[in-house]
């Protein structure tokens, strides 16, 4: 009986469509609305996991890149070159069909399986995508702290890692926040191309649905309306943010 | 007239000198990142270079593959047999993307000029329009237009047919429009209010001011994220392919499976990748020198 609001709710949607033709499955087929639920959820977990991911790699290798170590340099460098320079498109084949197929197993009749699934893989390759843009970020925001800072730390008796972790990271964040910005609501967008490889995201399910259900005009719109809430609360959330911490004197 | 927050003028010197010069650079070049919609490409020489050497190892890879069946031809000449295939997609390409900035920067200019009007429906609308181009996604823009234009339209009894790959340029173009729009208004934005003072001082009327004073020196500012924009949408055309066009992407997927031997991956993908460099590089290098050139201090 609880569900009696709710269900009238959804009902609402099929008079809908009989009588405008406005064809909302996703709202009043229970099938439809759970793959669509599901598509929205993970585009919003791809999301979420990989600008966590990103921005942990961003952090890791602006502090590789400061190491002493020539070959560490050079490796974080390589890393920028190779992804900041090729479409993510290629990326993501690179991964999931070339480093994919190289650590498949099989199973008992012999066939390959892969063993890491296509949402790892987009994890992974977008995770790396935006976190070759965030360690130029974060060496940029780094290097804007003054030397005199550090010595100053150092001084007090903080070692190399904590001077880093207390001293010079949330300094260089919020000098990065504005270019990190640009760099993630960048990443949200490209999570649609998991498509290419099967990832059941918002856009995936949306092409199930308008296959099954035939309302390609109707779940078109659908789908660019919800992505365009999403990056626009992103861009609203980081914004409000950014104004919030800036560093006064400094761009906004 | 005001002026954005992210192209105001950074204090070079301050009082308490905590940050480096670095920041004042950070912040400057986020501001143009976000008015220009995509980040800057970098190209260089040793990224061709890398490309070569990834596309030697692939070749090493597959005629080391190839001891086992020696009935196959080389790999080079391979390779040299599906060129003018893969060529031939890859000017597919290069129309698309040349059709998508042409149509984009004609519509984007016009948007852009409505987002610096003085009424205010027109100003909003075109602001609305910009930012909901700018915040979908380029593949569910060519979705949308694959999916929703006609493959025929019907002009006075004429009927003009629409194939597949002008329907993917229409999808590219629409966001092209919405960063070039963004890009005008926010070259139009960066210039001091001063120079829109002194000619209203000099009686100029705001049509004048605008074509004779703001736009010259806008042009400047809006050439190099212009071309770095079309070095990107470059790259991005290869997007089609998802969508069923036969661009180089999908003649190469062709080629691969017509030949049927799994060596022949890194190879053939590394040398796509090159194709795209060959074309990119010069653009991206020209765009880094106009920059040099063009840098005003703001």
């Amino acid at each position: 009986m609880t569900e009696q609001p709710m269900d009238s709710f959804w009902e609402w949607f099929r008079w809908l469509h009989d009588a405008t033709g406005i064809n909302l499955t996703i709202f009043y087929d229970k099938f439809d609305r759970g793959r669509f639920a599901s598509g929205f959820l993970m585009t919003v977990r791809l999301s979420a996991i990989c600008i966590v991911a990103s921005v942990l790699i961003g952090i890791v290798g602006a502090w590789l890149q400061g190491s002493r170590l020539t070959i560490t340099r050079n490796i974080v460098h390589w890393y920028i070159q190779f992804f900041r320079n090729t479409p993510p498109l290629v990326q993501l084949y690179f991964f999931y069909f070339g480093v994919g197929s190289l650590i498949s197993g099989s199973d008992v009749s012999g066939n390959p399986v892969p063993m890491v699934s296509n949402v790892t893989w987009a994890i992974v390759s977008l995770s790396f995508f935006a976190g070759a843009f965030n360690v130029e970020i974060f060496r940029s925001g780094i290097e804007a702290v003054p030397k005199t800072t550090l010595e100053a730390a150092e001084s007090l008796g903080f070692s190399r890692l904590k001077t880093y972790v207390y001293i010079v990271l949330p300094l260089a964040f919020r000098i990065s926040l504005p270019a990190l910005n640009n760099n993630l609501v960048n990443l949200v967008k490209t999570t649609t191309l998991a498509f290419a490889i099967a990832v059941p995201e918002m856009l995936y399910v949306s092409s199930q649905i308008w296959s099954d259900e035939l309302n390609v005009p109707v779940m078109m719109n659908v789908l660019l309306i919800c992505y365009f809430v999403l990056v626009g609360c992103l861009v609203y959330v980081m914004h409000r943010w950014e104004r919030a911490i800036h560093v006064p004197g400094f761009g906004a | 007239m005001r002026i954005l927050p992210w192209c105001a003028p950074l204090p070079q010197r301050t009082d308490l000198p905590v940050l480096l010069p670095a920041a004042a650079h950070l912040a400057r070049q986020a501001a143009r990142e976000r008015t220009a919609g995509v980040p800057m490409l970098r190209l260089h020489a040793t990224h061709g270079a890398a490309l070569l050497l990834l596309f030697a190892i692939g070749c090493a890879i597959a005629e080391v593959q190839a001891q086992a069946q020696p009935a196959n031809p080389s790999i080079l000449a391979t390779i040299l047999k599906w060129t003018p295939l893969l060529l031939s997609g890859f000017m597919f390409n290069l129309a698309i993307s040349a059709l998508a900035m042409a149509a984009g920067t004609f519509a984007g200019l016009f948007l852009g000029f409505a987002q610096i009007s003085r009424v205010a429906p027109v100003k909003k609308g075109a602001w609305l329009t910009t930012h909901f181009f700018r915040n979908a996604p380029w593949l569910v823009l060519l979705f949308y237009c694959m999916f929703l234009l006609p493959f025929q339209i019907t002009v006075f009894g004429v009927t003009i047919p629409l194939p597949d790959w002008i329907k993917a340029t229409f999808g590219l173009a629409l966001p092209v429009m919405a960063n070039v729009s963004e890009i005008l208004r926010g070259a139009v934005q960066s210039i001091p209010t001063t120079q829109w003072e002194s000619a209203a001082s000099l009686a100029f009327t705001r049509r004048q001011t605008m074509w004779m004073i703001i736009l010259p020196q806008c042009i400047k500012r809006m050439l190099p994220p212009w071309m770095n924009l079309y070095a990107i949408l470059t790259m991005a055309t290869v997007l089609v392919s998802i969508v069923g066009v036969s661009d180089m992407m999908t003649l190469t997927r062709q080629a691969l499976s017509a030949e049927n031997r799994p060596g022949l991956l890194l190879a053939f993908y590394s040398y796509v990748l090159f194709w795209f460099f060959l074309y990119c590089y010069p653009i991206a290098r020209w765009t880094v020198r106009l920059e040099a050139r063009y840098a005003v201090d703001v």
